[in-house]
């Protein structure tokens, strides 16, 4: 019997085990839709290509599987560049189906003809052309095992139309894919040394990031620090790997990070980084970050050791394993906790008590508070996503994270307009979790169309947009460095929110007064559908503390934090108890 | 014309897939980090499905690890050799056209073609094409000499290396 390129497509995500697919039709890919239309697989249908890029990087961090996206050729191809740049920095385990013009004509500027391969080279982990009907099923087979092997990424298949149109006989079809991945397994020698420099270490800490999450070693994370005593700070993008609630917990550190894990970066003598690729968010300035540390860094990227920092001991190796390897080292050699760590771990409670993260209550409804009621209404279970600004930061600072997969936003491109979009792809992923977009009032705007994607599939997310008037980080900026020249930052004639949700079919919910803001969450939370809730907040409000690029990391300014925010936890008692030892 | 001093020329041997678009890729990731590169050899190996890639390129040395590194990582990379300062063979292929037709110029070139064993390929009253061979920065050199001898215009091959037995 014969197959067309389209059918071998299918099921090929069949294989695969694809249960959604975020796309939006055209010319291209006509053909692959009318194939979709006899099939039983899930497809979301979005209102731009860039929602659906995002969806399916959303999905794949909420779920850990591979997020697929499906857009036609030219303009839709190009529409999901921004999209596969941002899962590209992240690590995030996407396949883009893009329709491609028929072979004969690739290369002649024929109708929605673009390069996409050549745009898309430096941004994705790796692209496919698809030559002819022959090589479809392995390719597509292909792309995923590269999209979520090794340090994960995203991977596009170019698709033209006539191969997606022919047909071949059943049986020639080969889905078996080529690729090979061997993962290194951890060094013996390096275990080793990594548990003797832990055993020697007085002040140890631990610095977790994204790697922690793709590499679901979330619990080995847990019970390595628990091991050793070590306090533990995480980038933006592995929170949740290790529990907010945990008292070994720090903070995350860096520009906008707390006082506590700056401050045990800058005094630590021993910093195990897991699945991190020291960011210059978080370094800030290189010479003087960890000045007393010697520095374990752990990997499965070869390209992250020694990019920025010097390290005394790399370890190229998948986060899990070489947790589980040094975890299981330090039971052999029956490790106890040196007797500096208790000191260690008060000095660090300290600085946590010292200054916690806060902000100055005031008439005015602050962003921080809006944040800190949807942990409190949430009761810290909600899936987070956030668009990209100060909105961001405190949707990092002020909701707190004790699982991974939680929280959902774009830590190395910085995307505007990926919150709404991925918060969808997320509640796809986790039909019966709350997932709350954080939002400004500028990057709502970006994707916005995407209600129309939310309210057509029942996808319940409610969007909490921080309304200030204007592009908040960057307004930050020009008054601390720019001399409050704020050029372009001001939104004026924002669109009344509330409206354009009812438009959609979506629910519409306003505080402008801080006794407002618990009603309308919890208003939000019982309402089945979609629901945009706009909080007027403090526009003269900033994020703190704040690290000025550039400088050493205890050069801090903590801005006016007189409220602090969360129980630190009270004199006498004794946080660590129930820790080992 | 004059001869650029000899600096410190990094020597890359990369095994790859032979796949249309893995010579994008690795070029793509010198100009990506403002890397020239300086010249590149590819060719097919014994296997036809693999290809050996050499590359020259200036540059330091940190910048140049990290670029390897993200070679290294690409889908259709085999392996990735650093050859700079390995115990290596390097050599270079030349070809030299040179106008002879002034009195005593053949003679000169043939003699000099016979001292240095070069070959002379093609050869007429006017002109004549010879190939050499030859460490890359000494011959430079020696085409550089061939000026007077009526060099008119010259192609290389870029360097091509292999790793001495153990």
């Amino acid at each position: 019997m014969k197959v067309s390129g389209a059918q071998i497509l299918f099921k090929a995500l069949e294989m695969e085990a694809v249960e959604v697919i975020f796309g939006y039709p055209g010319g291209a890919v006509i053909g692959i839709y009318d194939e979709l239309f006899r099939q039983k697989i899930r497809h979301i249908l979005v209102r731009h290509e860039q929602g659906a890029i995002h969806a399916a990087d959303g999905y794949a961090r909420a779920s850990g599987k591979v997020g697929v996206c499906l857009v036609t050729s030219g303009p839709g191809a190009t529409n999901t560049v921004t999209g596969i740049a941002n899962a590209h920095i992240d690590s995030i385990p996407v396949v883009i189906l893009t329709g491609q013009v028929p072979t004969a004509l690739i290369g002649s500027d024929a109708f929605q003809e673009v390069d996409i391969m050549g745009i898309t080279r430096p941004c994705t982990k790796h692209n496919f052309l698809v030559r002819n009907v022959a090589e479809l099923g392995k390719v597509v087979r292909e792309a995923f095992h590269i999209a979520r092997s090794g340090r994960p990424g995203p991977v596009l298949v170019d698709l033209p139309k006539d191969v997606m149109q022919a047909e071949m006989e059943e049986e020639d079809v080969c889905f078996v894919s080529g690729y090979l991945y061997a993962e290194e397994s951890p060094d013996n020698s390096e275990i080793e040394r990594a548990a003797d420099m832990i055993a020697a270490a007085q002040t140890p800490l631990i610095f977790s990031g994204g790697g922690v999450v793709l590499g679901k070693a979330s619990g080995e994370l847990r019970e390595l620090a628990r091991m050793i005593g070590a306090p533990v700070t995480s980038t933006l993008m592995g929170l949740g790997a290790f529990p907010a609630s945990d008292p070994l917990w720090l903070g995350m550190p860096g520009m906008h990070g707390t006082y506590a894990a700056n401050m045990a970066l800058n005094q630590c003598d021993l910093l195990i980084g897991v699945g991190v690729r020291f960011d210059d968010r978080v370094t800030s300035k290189v010479a003087a970050f960890a000045p007393c540390a010697q520095i374990i860094h752990i990997d499965i990227d070869p390209v992250s050791i020694d990019k920025i920092v010097r390290t005394d001991l790399s370890i190229v190796a998948n986060a899990k394993q070489a947790l589980l390897a040094i975890v299981a080292r330090l039971k052999e050699k029956n490790h106890v906790w040196p007797g500096a760590i208790r000191n260690w771990q008060e000095q660090v409670l300290e600085w946590k008590r010292e200054h916690p993260l806060g902000y100055k209550k005031g008439a005015a409804i602050k962003p921080q508070f809006v944040v800190e009621k949807l942990y409190e209404l949430s009761r810290g279970k909600a899936i987070i996503a956030t668009e990209v600004g100060q909105n961001q930061m405190w949707a990092a600072q002020f909701y707190h994270y004790d699982e991974p997969n939680c929280f959902i936003t774009s830590g190395g491109l910085g995307t505007m307009g990926f919150g709404f979009p991925a918060a969808i792809g997320a509640q796809v992923a986790r039909p019966d979790s709350l997932v709350i977009d954080i939002a400004g009032d500028g990057s709502i705007q970006m994707n916005i169309q995407e209600l129309g994607t939310a309210v057509q599939n029942k996808l319940p997310v409610k969007i909490a947009i921080l309304s200030n008037s204007c592009l908040g980080m960057v307004r930050q900026w020009q008054e601390m460095f720019y001399q409050k020249r704020y050029s372009q930052t001001v939104l004026h004639n924002n669109p009344d929110f509330l409206k354009i949700a009812e438009a959609y079919g979506a629910r519409g919910l306003r505080a402008r007064k801080v006794e407002e803001v618990e009603e309308v969450i919890k208003e939000a939370f019982a309402t089945e559908g979609v629901v945009v809730m706009e909080f007027i907040v403090d526009d003269e409000e900033g994020v703190y503390p704040f690290v000025k690029p550039g400088a050493p990391l205890d050069e801090m300014d903590l801005g006016p934090m007189e409220t602090t925010s969360r129980e630190v936890a009270r004199d006498g008692d004794d946080p660590f108890s129930r820790s080992f030892n | 014309m004059e001869v650029q001093k000899e600096v410190q020329k990094n020597v890359i041997s990369i095994l790859v897939n032979n796949k249309p678009d893995v010579l994008a890729r690795i070029s793509g990731t010198f100009s990506g980090r403002g890397f020239n590169i300086e010249s590149i050899s590819a060719n097919v190996t014994r296997d036809p499905a693999k290809t050996k890639i050499i590359i020259t390129t200036i540059g330091d040395n940190a910048t140049l690890a990290r670029i390897l590194k993200q070679i290294a990582r690409l889908v259709d990379i085999i392996e990735v050799v650093d050859l700079t300062g390995r115990e290596a063979v390097r050599r270079e292929m030349f070809l030299a056209r040179l106008n002879w037709s002034k009195e005593g110029n053949r003679k000169k070139v043939e003699a000099l073609v016979e001292n240095k064993n070069w070959k002379i390929l093609s050869a007429d009253d006017h002109t004549c094409i010879i190939e050499m061979t030859g460490e890359n920065g000494a011959l430079l050199e020696e085409v550089m000499m061939l000026e007077k001898l009526g060099l008119e215009d010259f192609t290389r091959t870029g360097v091509v290396a292999l790793e001495n037995g153990l």
